[in-house]
């Protein structure tokens, strides 16, 4: 066993004529808290989406926990134990947050197939555990995603990795439209995750959050990968990182991302 | 409970016996309105009233003959419209249903013949002697297998070529009349087993009310409380949510467009039950109604929004149409403007909620 938890070789997705995503070789270790980043439409994203089974990606391989895998469904990943905050945030607007949190994996009381009974209880309970353990405020749980505010949508989706234990978690842009005070409960989650050992990758545009709480940045231009930025042992600045993220300067080794 | 509810923190506290003013509670306001409306005008121009026993002529409160008309005259296309709500709550649209209960009425009823009629031979028996008096429940499997493969060819059309529901749906619509009538040529097929004729006439006639409440009341349980509804709801609500949470949605496209099918091979059974006889023209514009009632009851075409007990007081709106008309002695075709006026203007009022709802975010 090595201590990579997640792998990618040559990981490419194109959309039609868009490349998207080209060759990305990517590691992350246990334990490890990665930030990435890059400028809008840099292929952040694809890379989250090919990883948990969102998209079927062009070619290339992911090794999650020591084997080849290839997800086929977003619930495959799950499954594996990736637990991922999409920038979408992936909520059904007229359902409520229990319904959310539950949403693919509902807790049943009698199990009939399709037609299993819900545990409604059981779910509002887990739902106002995890909403404690991530510190996350809902005025009331019962309210449709439909009536809440954008930081409130984003708390839900955050509360819901929190729900269920996992091997990985991913987080895409989690604090974009949050207020200073929820922001700072984020970055507890991800202090929290970091002292239990549980790996993450953060993609993020603040600067000043991922030098706080990353241990390493990669950084994606234009489909690429173009830098490798070991921020916690090697002396990097935050212009270092825009000098990568706005093309000023490339890496060696990454010269063919320029 | 109340722990659940009073979360309230950052200034909003949430007074959890404020619920909200639920939907369904104005389609019952339309409904009473349009009760209200009859009354006022059958009081005014006869000197009757609608709903109420009036001449004297019961020894009860309500005119028990014409609440009993405006049920059952809904029950069947009501059955058909417990389908169409689990559709259009998972965001998509079934023109199909009254074209399949045309064709699955003329397969059930060839196996629901019966092998005297008045004491001579059966004269149209489709497929012969051995075929006759076979038990009851022959002829309800026979339809609930032919719904079921029409609405699982719409799920898998919809689900896996990714052709638009209307589009599928439409297709099945016409190709599932065309078998109708190539099923005996165009020829109405009759003279159905005792057995048979008594799920539609049964109960003092009233076993078509109770199969479609019966239905109601059961599927009202599996959208609330199962897996299979909360999916169809968070379908419709945000399809790629749905899929990015794990639901596989293709597969349950296909399973409530096969539930709409099976609900179209009932009410199939019934109204040829009912009829006493199969004809390829039967349930002509049924699926039309059905989108009606749903629209009446407050199910939004956008998908994710509404609830069957909507569904069912859309479908007591449109039997108080119905009857209050006829009631008043006005011809049909009032009855269907103002018919097609009520849908347009819930799918307006529809829209309009939407629109306030969302400029609030
Ligand atoms: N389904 C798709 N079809 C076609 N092009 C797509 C699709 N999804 C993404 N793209 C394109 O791929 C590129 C990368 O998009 P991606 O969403 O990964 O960017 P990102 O780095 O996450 O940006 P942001 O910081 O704005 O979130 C963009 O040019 C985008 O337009
Ligand atoms: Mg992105």
């Amino acid at each position: 066993m090595t201590d990579i938890i997640l792998e990618t070789r040559d990981l490419t997705k194109h959309y039609g004529g868009v490349h998207a995503l080209t060759g990305a070789n990517f590691i992350l270790r246990k334990g490890e808290h990665v930030a990435i980043m890059g400028d809008n439409g840099a292929g952040k994203s694809t890379f989250v989406r090919q990883i948990t089974g969102v998209e079927q990606r062009t070619r290339g391989e992911i090794i999650f926990n020591g084997s080849a895998v290839s997800f086929e469904t977003p619930m495959d990943a799950r499954k594996a134990g990736i637990e991922t905050v999409f920038q979408s945030l992936a909520l059904a607007d007229e359902l409520d947050v229990p319904d959310n949190l539950f949403l693919g994996r509902e807790l049943v009381k009698v199990n009939l197939g399709p037609f299993s009974i819900l545990d409604y209880k059981a779910m509002r309970e887990r739902t106002m555990m995890a909403l404690e353990k991530t510190g996350v405020k809902i005025p009331n749980i019962r309210n449709k995603i439909r009536n809440m505010s954008g930081g409130q949508r984003q708390c839900v989706a955050i509360a819901r990795t929190a729900t269920f234990h996992s091997k990985l978690t991913i987080m895409d842009e989690p604090t974009a439209a949050l207020g200073v005070q929820e922001t700072a409960q984020v970055e507890n989650i991800v202090r929290t995750l970091k002292e239990a050992g549980e790996p993450l990758i953060l993609i993020s545009h603040n600067m000043r959050q991922v030098f706080d709480l990353v241990d390493r940045v990669v950084v994606f231009r234009r489909g690429r990968i173009c830098a490798n930025l070991d921020i916690k042992n090697e002396d990097v600045t935050g212009e270092d990182v825009v000098a990568y993220i706005t093309g000023a300067k490339t890496q060696a080794g990454y010269e063919d991302a320029a | 409970m109340a722990d659940h509810n009073s979360h309230g923190t950052g200034g909003l506290v949430f007074d959890s016996k404020k619920r909200a003013w639920p939907n369904e509670m104005n389609v019952l306001l339309a409904l009473l309105l349009m009760i209200g409306l009859f009354e006022l005008l059958g009081a005014l121009t006869m000197g009757q009233s609608f709903l109420f026993d009036s001449d004297g002529r019961f020894d009860t409160i309500f005119n028990e003959a014409r609440l009993k008309i405006i049920i059952l005259q809904v029950s069947i296309i009501g059955i058909i419209a417990i389908g169409s709500t689990q559709v259009i709550i998972s965001g998509g649209i079934d023109l199909s249903p009254g074209s399949i209960v045309g064709l699955t009425a003329m397969i059930a009823m060839s196996f629901a013949q019966t092998a005297m009629v008045n004491g001579n031979p059966n004269p149209k028996a489709i497929f012969g002697e051995s075929w006759m008096d076979l038990p009851v429940i022959i002829p309800i499997l026979v339809a609930l297998g032919v719904g079921l493969l029409a609405g699982f060819v719409n799920g898998a059309l919809i689900a896996y070529t990714k052709i638009p529901p209307f589009i599928a749906t439409l297709g099945m619509m016409v190709a599932a009349r065309g078998a109708a009538k190539w099923w005996s040529k165009g020829n109405p097929i009759s003279f159905p087993t005792d057995q048979f004729s008594s799920i539609g006439n049964g109960l003092n006639g009233w076993a078509p009310v109770i199969i479609f409440v019966g239905l109601a009341v059961l599927f009202h349980l599996i959208l609330k409380y199962t897996v299979y509804g909360k999916h169809t709801y968070a379908i419709g609500s945000n399809e790629d949510a749905a899929r990015m949470s794990g639901i596989k949605v293709n597969r349950h496209k296909v399973l409530v467009y096969t539930i709409a099918g099976m609900l179209a091979g009932l009410s199939a059974i019934v109204l040829a039950s009912k009829n006493l006889t199969a004809q390829a023209g039967m349930g002509v514009m049924y699926e039309l109604d059905a989108i009606a009632m749903t629209v009446i009851g407050g199910i939004s075409l956008a998908g994710g929004r509404g609830s069957l007990v909507g569904t069912v007081l859309g479908a007591l709106i449109f039997g108080v149409i119905i009857s209050g008309f006829t009631f008043l002695r006005l011809d049909a075709y009032y009855q269907e403007m103002v018919k097609g006026f009520i849908i347009v203007a819930a799918v307006v009022l529809d829209q309009w909620r939407q629109r306030r709802a969302g400029s609030k975010v």
